[in-house]
């Protein structure tokens, strides 16, 4: 192993790390001002919405293929899909897809 | 509340598991092709398990990767990985109100392993976050990340082209998969989902941010500007 990348390893991993950790440290035992608790509930909803657009339409240089994707998966969530059957299916579809197509 | 948090570990590590299983199948494309560039870039097989066992964040990996080959500087490189994964501190600190343990010890050992995938999980999860619970969850997409990495640079390729392909959709997929549930019981998240989305298309499209910076920037906006909606509109009600 070159140095090099070790020491670009471990700095790497430092800076990860820490912001992951932070917060767990800094407030501790604290209890936040309410508005700020109200906007940290809201997070886990606004970052799912973040994480998946645009992201889910660049998958493949074919937009219809993530937007096909994007279909099936909201639609077997919506009909009460378990997470595993929402993920199995959507790449079930999308593999008959880029078979016909 | 205490001893409902505490109860039962080992039920609660099994359940980690099995919500970790959809994380580990998206992981296992995304880690093969890690290995497979790594090889590629010249990284030995011993620095690509190293980097995914220690770093264990994918966008952040792959652009070293690219950086790496066009003979950037490891501080350049190091910076971009913090600016990439500041992200994260946003999600430990929602994480932080959900999640108890009156032992801090294991909160930052597992803090180690909050990615996008392993916190959206347990963010939406019903019950109480447990550290069992969070134990679970990691361990599958570690194993999956890690592994995963290493065979990808052991084997020299990736899953065949149109499994490759059908299966970049996987961890996508997952996501929609733990939104819809709670859009369909609240208007709320709805709005939430849809303005964070709007918010980050738009950042993405103009490329006026990095892509680190557009998502913390995007989920922000959106979860204050819908808070505050809320605020005034229970305050015109009385």
């Amino acid at each position: 192993m070159s140095s090099h990348i070790v020491w670009m390893i471990v700095g790497m991993a430092a800076v990860t790390y820490i912001p992951r950790l932070l917060p767990f440290v800094l407030f501790k035992g604290k209890e936040l001002p309410g508005f700020v608790q109200g906007i940290l509930k809201n997070v886990p909803y606004a970052t799912l919405g973040a994480l998946i657009f645009p992201g889910i339409l660049f998958i493949n240089e074919d937009i219809w293929f993530g937007l096909l994707g994007a279909a099936a998966a909201f639609l077997a969530a919506f009909l009460g899909a378990n997470v595993i059957v929402v993920v199995l299916g959507s790449i079930a579809v999308l593999s008959v897809y880029s078979f016909l197509f | 509340m205490a001893e409902l948090a505490v109860g039962k570990p080992s039920g609660e590590y099994r359940k980690g598991v099995q919500s970790g299983i959809s994380i580990a199948i998206g992981y296992a494309p995304i880690a093969l092709t890690f290995g497979l560039l790594a090889k590629a870039t010249g990284l030995s097989i011993g620095e690509t398990a190293l980097m995914s066992l220690l770093v264990f964040a994918g966008a952040a990996q792959y652009i070293s990767l690219s950086l790496l080959s066009l003979g950037t500087g490891i501080f350049e490189i190091v910076l971009t990985t913090f600016i990439v994964n500041i992200r994260h501190f946003l999600m430990s600190t929602s994480l932080n109100e959900t999640w108890d343990d009156e032992q801090a010890a294991n909160k930052v050992i597992l803090s180690f392993g909050i990615t996008d995938e392993t916190f959206s999980v347990a963010a939406v999860r019903e019950e109480k976050v447990t550290s069992g619970y969070m134990l679970g969850l990691i361990s599958v997409s570690y194993a999956s990340w890690v592994i995963c990495s290493g065979l990808g640079h052991l084997i020299g390729a990736s899953l065949p082209q149109t499994l490759q392909e059908s299966m970049s959709v996987a961890l996508y997929a997952m996501f929609v998969g733990l939104l819809v549930p709670s859009m369909k019981k609240s208007a709320k998240v709805v709005f939430l989902a849809a303005l964070a989305a709007c918010f980050n298309t738009i950042f993405t499209l103009t490329d006026t941010l990095s892509t680190g910076w557009a998502i913390v920037l995007a989920t922000l906006l959106s979860a204050v500007i819908v808070e505050w909606i809320e605020n005034v509109k229970n305050r015109h009600r009385g």
